[in-house]
C-alpha cells in the first residue's frame, strides 16, 4: 500500500458525504410548501437497536436513508427498482426491498440491516455459512442476499407457502423451496449453488 | 422523482376526502408499483396519502359463507391465510406464482387489483404511449409485442394487465368494496372494476376520483380442485406470458379465468360452458374475438397447450 492510504472506501465515503450534503440542500429550496409547512419531515426509526431522528425530504427512500443518511453503506443499490434484491433490509421482522419504500412510511418501526445482524468479531450464523460456503464472489449482492436468506429461514418456520410448496398446508425445507423463495435476490457472478448450500448449513439441515 | 407532499391518513373518510380535494393526489399503501413508477416519472403524484394506518388488514368470514379481505392485507399473509389455502386455493396459487418474496410482504390486495401495465413501451418515456399521455400514440403496436395481450384490446392500446391476483379474484367472482370522498360505501363486482382501453386506455379501473378501495369480498367458496398454471419466461419471478386459473368440479365441469392475455383479468362464460368437451373447446371459447400481432400470435397456441396439461394433470389426480 502506497504511503498515502488512499483506500476505496475513503474514496467512497468522502464522495458520498458529498453527495449527501449538497443535493439535500438544493432540494429544500425547491419543495413546494403546503398549508405553510415544512416539507422536511421528522421520521424517527430504530435501527439495528439504535433510536434515530431524522428530518427528511418525504422522497427519500428507506434505501438512501440508511446509505446516505445514516452511513449504513452495508445494504447496496442495485437496480433501485425492485428487480435486483441487493437493498433487501428486515423491517418489523419482514424482509423488504428498502429501494421501493420511503422512509416516512415507516415512522416508528424497527429496521434491521446486514450491519445489525452481526459484526466481523461476532458474524451471524447466515454471515459464517456463506463463508464457509463461499456464497458469494464480487459480494456486492451479499447483503440482500444474506438478509433475505435469515428472513426466508423464518418465512419457512412459520409455515409461509411458497409457488415450490406441494401442499399449501405442508411447508417443508428444500433446496427448491430455497430456491424459489430466493428468486426476488439476483448474483451477477451466479453464486446460487453455494448460497443455498450455506442457507442449508445455516438451517442445521444436512449439507448436499 | 417529483417532489410531493405527504400526509398519513388516520380513517378511510379522511383519506377518501383528501384525495378528492388535492389535485394529483394519490394514495400509497404498499408503494411498490407507485415509487418505481414515480421513481421514472410516469406517475407524478402532487400528494401522497399513506393509508397504511387504516387498519383494513384483517380477513373475516361473512355471514353468507364468504371471505372479506381487507384492501391493506399484504399478499403473504392473504396467500398464506388458512382460509384461503383452504377454501381458495387458486387465490393462494396465484399470490404465491406473482413477483418475489420481498414484494409480496409489502403488496396489498387493493393495490394489487390497481397495479399497472408492464407494457414496454408505457414504461419507456422515450416512446408514445396512448396509456401514460393520452392521445400520444401507441409505439408497441408496431414494436416488440410478444408480452401484450391478445384479447380485449383496441386500436389505441394492446397492454397486458399484469396481475396474478386478479385473474383468481376474477375466476371467483369477488366483489371490489369502496367508498367514495362523499362517505358513501358502494360494490363493484371485478367484472366490471377493471375497463377496457377502448379510445381511453388511461382509464384503468371504475373507481370514482377520490375512491378508495376498503376491500375485496369472496363469495362462498366454489369445491373443486383450484390449480393456476403461470407460464412465463423464467421459472419464478416473471410475469406471465400466459396464466389459467381453474376450478375442476368432480362431475367434469370447470370455470377458468386466463392472465397474461387480456387487457384486463379474463374471463369468458362460453368457455367454461364448453370445459366438458375438453381443452380444445375451452381455447376456442376463451379467444374469441382474439387479436394477436406477428409477436405475440404464439400465445393462442400456448393457451390451448396451457389448458390441455391442466386436463392431463386433472385427468391423472381422478
Amino acid at each position: 500500500m502506497s504511503s498515502n492510504h488512499l483506500t476505496r472506501r475513503g474514496l467512497l465515503q468522502g464522495s458520498a458525504a458529498l453527495a449527501a450534503a449538497s443535493p439535500v440542500v438544493a432540494q429544500a429550496a425547491a419543495i413546494p410548501k403546503r398549508n405553510g409547512g415544512s416539507a422536511m419531515i421528522p421520521v424517527e426509526l430504530t435501527v439495528n437497536g439504535r433510536e434515530v431522528h431524522l428530518q427528511l425530504d418525504p422522497r427519500t427512500s428507506l434505501l438512501d436513508t440508511l446509505r446516505e443518511h445514516l452511513h449504513l453503506t452495508g445494504t447496496k443499490k442495485g437496480c433501485d427498482h425492485g428487480q435486483c434484491g441487493a437493498c433487501t433490509v428486515i423491517v418489523e421482522g419482514r424482509r423488504i426491498n428498502s429501494c421501493l419504500t420511503l422512509a416516512v412510511m415507516h415512522d416508528g418501526e424497527r429496521v434491521t440491516t446486514i450491519e445489525g445482524l452481526g459484526t466481523p468479531d461476532k458474524l451471524h450464523p447466515m454471515q459464517k455459512a456463506f463463508i464457509v460456503h463461499d456464497g458469494y464472489q464480487c459480494g456486492y449482492c451479499t447483503p440482500g442476499q444474506i438478509c433475505s436468506a435469515v428472513a426466508v429461514l423464518d418465512e419457512i418456520k412459520a409455515g409461509i407457502p411458497s409457488h415450490a410448496t406441494a401442499e399449501l398446508d405442508d411447508v417443508a425445507f428444500s433446496d427448491a423451496e430455497l430456491r424459489e423463495r430466493m428468486s426476488g435476490n439476483i448474483c451477477r457472478c451466479a453464486a446460487y449453488p453455494n448460497i443455498i448450500a450455506a442457507m442449508r448449513d445455516a438451517a442445521g439441515e444436512k449439507v448436499a | 422523482m417529483k417532489a410531493f407532499t405527504y400526509e398519513r391518513a388516520s380513517t378511510v373518510e379522511a383519506a377518501a376526502k383528501a384525495a378528492a380535494s388535492v389535485q394529483g393526489a394519490r394514495f400509497i399503501a404498499g408503494g411498490t408499483n407507485l415509487l418505481d413508477l414515480m421513481k421514472l416519472q410516469i406517475e407524478t403524484p402532487t400528494h401522497l396519502i399513506d393509508v397504511n394506518h387504516l387498519g383494513l388488514d384483517r380477513i373475516e368470514k361473512t355471514a353468507n359463507g364468504g371471505l372479506k379481505i381487507g384492501a391493506l392485507v399484504r399478499n403473504t399473509d392473504l396467500a398464506a391465510d388458512k382460509s384461503v389455502r383452504q377454501d381458495y386455493a387458486v387465490l393462494s396459487r396465484a399470490l404465491l406464482a406473482g413477483a418475489s418474496g420481498q414484494l409480496r410482504n409489502k403488496a396489498t390486495t387493493g393495490g394489487n387489483l390497481l397495479q399497472r401495465t408492464r407494457c414496454p413501451y408505457f414504461y419507456d418515456t422515450r416512446m408514445p404511449c396512448n396509456k401514460r399521455k393520452a392521445g400520444s400514440g401507441c409505439g408497441a403496436m408496431q414494436g416488440m409485442s410478444r408480452s401484450l395481450a391478445i384479447l380485449g384490446v383496441s386500436d389505441a392500446c394492446i397492454a397486458q394487465h399484469p396481475s396474478d391476483m386478479a385473474v383468481a379474484m376474477r375466476l371467483l367472482d369477488a366483489q371490489v368494496d369502496t367508498m367514495g370522498a362523499d362517505g358513501a360505501a358502494r360494490a363493484i363486482p371485478i367484472a366490471d372494476f377493471h375497463l377496457l382501453p377502448g379510445d381511453t386506455p388511461h382509464r384503468e379501473s371504475a373507481l370514482k376520483p377520490g375512491e378508495i378501495i376498503t376491500s375485496v369480498t369472496l363469495p362462498k367458496p366454489v369445491g373443486g380442485a383450484h390449480v393456476y398454471r403461470k407460464v412465463r419466461d423464467r421459472a419464478s419471478y416473471a410475469f406471465a406470458l400466459v396464466s389459467v386459473a381453474a376450478v375442476f368440479g368432480k362431475d367434469g365441469g370447470a370455470r377458468f379465468a386466463f392472465g397474461g392475455i387480456g387487457a384486463k383479468p379474463w374471463r369468458v362464460e362460453a368457455a367454461d360452458d364448453a370445459a366438458k368437451s375438453g381443452a380444445k373447446a375451452v381455447a376456442e371459447a376463451a379467444l374469441a374475438g382474439a387479436r394477436t400481432t406477428h409477436h405475440n400470435d404464439f400465445k393462442k397456441t400456448l393457451v390451448e397447450r396451457t389448458l390441455a396439461s391442466l386436463y392431463r394433470q386433472q385427468e391423472a389426480r381422478a
